[in-house]
């Protein structure tokens, strides 16, 4: 789904695709810290301390997230200047793309990154042969792992929307709540391998974060019952 | 890389230097891709800027979207008008450079994890004698310098002649070179990889079904980089000749000596493009004073001499394949971006081709391209094809060196558009494509492989 989004909504404007790539690398660049962070620890610690390790992972993640979202701050701060640039640049004095454009845009780049690097090597492995759980593990483990990157890849994109809608009119709570909302569901998975903790939260709070979005940005009930019966 | 601008009243756009944007005085157009855009860019430009003479960067593009400060500020009013013109096609010619950038790595990429060939040592290049299966790691690494200072200086003596066969007019004697090392190219790395496809799938092919296959498409081929064709069957052909050189690059190439070439490729094209007495420089430079098409009897000029309307490429030219193989090295590293070390391979390197080809009916229309240097296209590819080889946490380290390069491609094509000369296009790109890779090899991999395993998400 997320891929079709790209194809339908961001592959006609070339701008668009720059700002998803780059979009993409910050949230690589985050992630390169984060994970430097978490080798740091882990090298500096006791490998044979289970607990130690999971603590040390789970801390791994919360600070990833809150990189995750310190960059997607800097990366609006960047489009910003960006958008400045493209104003003066224009011909008749307004930006060929807006805020909340690219604010979806931005969105989507930083979901399809950690999509894909979540599930690119699961899906390569499941190319070859071998039987998923067969050592005890859950069976269901690449049909959850398909719908779990797809929920973040949404979220992501809801997330990019909210963030910089709360930015833009300096609304501290939203931008503290998608904070929040990143943390709950990175939180939520957790408690895999038993899914009902991860995947219904995560969902939940997907269609939450869709509809503010949507609300955001202009939509309303009316407008969606219209567009449902085609008027 | 170096883009160029030519000042000069012929259409074409020199760009053929692999890694060089160049963005010469008079025509803003900054033409960076070789083979992809076809002149589209160059030909607009110049034509606007005809006469202009003036210093007028052309190169708005990549720089009018990312930074809006970018822009120099314009003097005269309808100079704002081209430049805000330019500005506007800004991210539809980074996009033109992004596609093809993605098609050659996608193709290297693709082979590499298929094909079991090219990931098999089975041997090296004359030009890195030094093996590495040596027991010590410092052994290993001094030797890998070794290599790499081989390679450079052969990169370097190359372009260097080539400056000199253009600065003295040689124009048959290198367009003769770069006919011959297409022809090689173009023929025998084909029929070695089709080869090796068909063995990895097991497809069963007769001698004379190959060889109709092989020949109709080199011949072509051949037409089509060095004579009129159809442009998005060039630039298929000049892909797939980049994706060619990188996997041969790749496969006879020993890992340390890949990574330490590729670093000092980077640092030989910035210098090679932005000192005073580098070879490319010189060569904008002769071919500004002289007012003509940078090279025109260069790779690139077989092209351009279609559109001129010059003698036409004579096929003759026979020469000994180590000529033929020099003179694309020249014409390669010189053109395209001194970065390209291409000139491992005694074979033909890919030849001149990358440059687009500029027929005349294109340069009526207003388009603006930009052009890059073959050598760029292979030495990324080279570096992301490395990646998807030799790195163990496989498809997340291909990637991220993957938009790694393309963000340097993105920040390259804008500091041409704030600088508006020849820039190489190899080093920044190359930087990040060197950092993320290791990086993302030694750092991110186990992160990612413990979440994966608890099946956490961040």
């Amino acid at each position: 789904p997320a891929f079709g989004l790209f194809l339908f909504t961001i592959a006609r404007d070339p701008l668009r695709i720059i700002i998803l790539i780059a979009g993409a690398f910050f949230w690589l660049v985050s992630l390169l810290l984060s994970s430097l962070i978490w080798f740091i620890a882990v090298k500096a610690s006791d490998p044979r301390d289970e607990r130690l390790q999971k603590g040390l992972l789970i801390f791994g993640v919360m600070f990833s997230v809150l990189l995750q979202e310190a960059f997607r701050f800097l990366y609006y701060k960047l489009l910003r200047k960006a958008i400045e640039g493209l104003v003066a640049l224009s011909e008749d004095g307004c930006s060929p793309i807006s805020i909340q454009q690219m604010a979806y845009v931005a969105g989507v780049g930083f979901g399809l990154m950690s999509g894909a690097f979540s599930m690119i090597n699961l899906l390569a492995d499941a190319l070859g042969p071998g039987t998923v759980g067969i050592h005890g593990d859950s069976q269901l483990y690449f049909l959850t792992s398909a719908f779990m990157t797809m929920v973040l890849i949404f979220l992501h994109t809801f997330w990019g929307i909210l963030f910089f809608h709360g930015c833009e009119h300096r609304r501290w709570w939203e931008i503290a709540a998608v904070v929040v909302m990143h943390l709950t569901v990175s939180g939520s998975s957790f408690c895999n391998p038993l899914y009902v903790g991860s995947l219904v939260p995560s969902y939940i709070l997907m269609a939450a974060a869709a509809a503010w979005a949507y609300l955001l940005s202009g939509g309303s009930a009316q407008n969606l019952r219209r567009f449902l019966l085609c008027k | 890389m170096i883009t160029f601008m030519n000042n000069s009243d012929s259409e074409e756009e020199p760009c053929n230097e692999r890694t060089s944007l160049m963005s010469a005085e008079s025509p803003p157009v900054p033409s960076y891709q070789d083979g992809l855009q076809a002149s589209e860019a160059g030909e607009v430009q110049t034509h606007r800027k005809r006469r202009a003479g003036s210093s007028r960067g052309p190169n708005n593009i990549a720089g009018g979207e990312m930074s809006g400060s970018g822009i120099p500020v314009r003097e005269s009013a309808p100079e704002n008008e081209e430049e805000e013109l330019t500005l506007k096609y800004g991210a539809k010619h980074v996009i033109m450079l992004f596609v093809p950038v993605t098609l050659c790595m996608i193709v290297v990429v693709a082979t590499i994890k298929s094909v079991r060939f090219y990931t098999e040592k089975n041997g090296q290049l004359i030009y890195t004698p030094f093996s590495e299966d040596t027991p010590s790691v410092g052994q290993r690494l001094l030797n890998s310098v070794l290599n790499t200072i081989i390679m450079i200086s052969v990169i370097i003596v190359m372009t260097v002649f080539l400056v000199l066969l253009y600065k003295y007019r040689c124009y048959k004697f290198i367009h003769g070179w770069l006919i011959l090392s297409s022809l090689m190219l173009l023929f025998l790395f084909t029929y070695i990889y089709l080869g090796e496809v068909l063995k990895t799938y097991n497809v069963a092919m007769d001698y004379p079904t190959l060889f109709l296959v092989i020949w109709n498409f080199g011949a072509v081929g051949m037409i089509c980089i060095h004579w009129k064709g159809p442009l998005q069957l060039q630039q298929a052909y000049l892909i797939m000749i980049s994706a060619l050189m990188a996997l041969v690059f790749i496969k006879y190439l020993p890992e340390w000596s890949a990574w330490v070439i590729l670093g000092a490729i980077s640092i030989y094209d910035l210098m090679a493009v932005l000192c005073p007495k580098g070879p490319l420089r010189m060569l904008v430079e002769t071919a500004q004073e002289r007012n003509e098409p940078i090279f025109p009897a260069l790779i690139y000029s077989s092209a351009m001499m279609w559109t001129v309307g010059m003698a036409k490429p004579d096929t003759a030219a026979r020469g000994p394949s180590q000529q033929a193989w020099d003179a694309a090295e020249d014409g390669r590293e010189h053109h395209r971006s001194p970065s390209h070390a291409d000139s491992q391979m005694s074979e033909t390197r890919s030849p001149v081709p990358t440059r687009p080809v500029t027929s005349l009916e294109e340069l009526e229309e207003e388009e603006r391209g930009v052009k890059l240097g073959l050598g760029d296209f292979i030495f990324y590819s080279v570096l992301v094809g490395k990646a998807a080889a030799t790195a163990s946490g496989d498809w997340n380290t291909t990637l991220a060196c993957f938009v790694a390069i393309l963000i340097g491609l993105c920040l390259t094509l804008l500091l041409l558009a704030v600088f508006k000369k020849a820039l190489p296009a190899l080093p920044i790109s190359i930087t990040f494509g060197l950092i993320f890779y290791f990086s993302t090899d030694n750092l991110v991999r186990p992160f990612m492989d413990t979440l994966a395993s608890h099946q956490l998400y961040i």
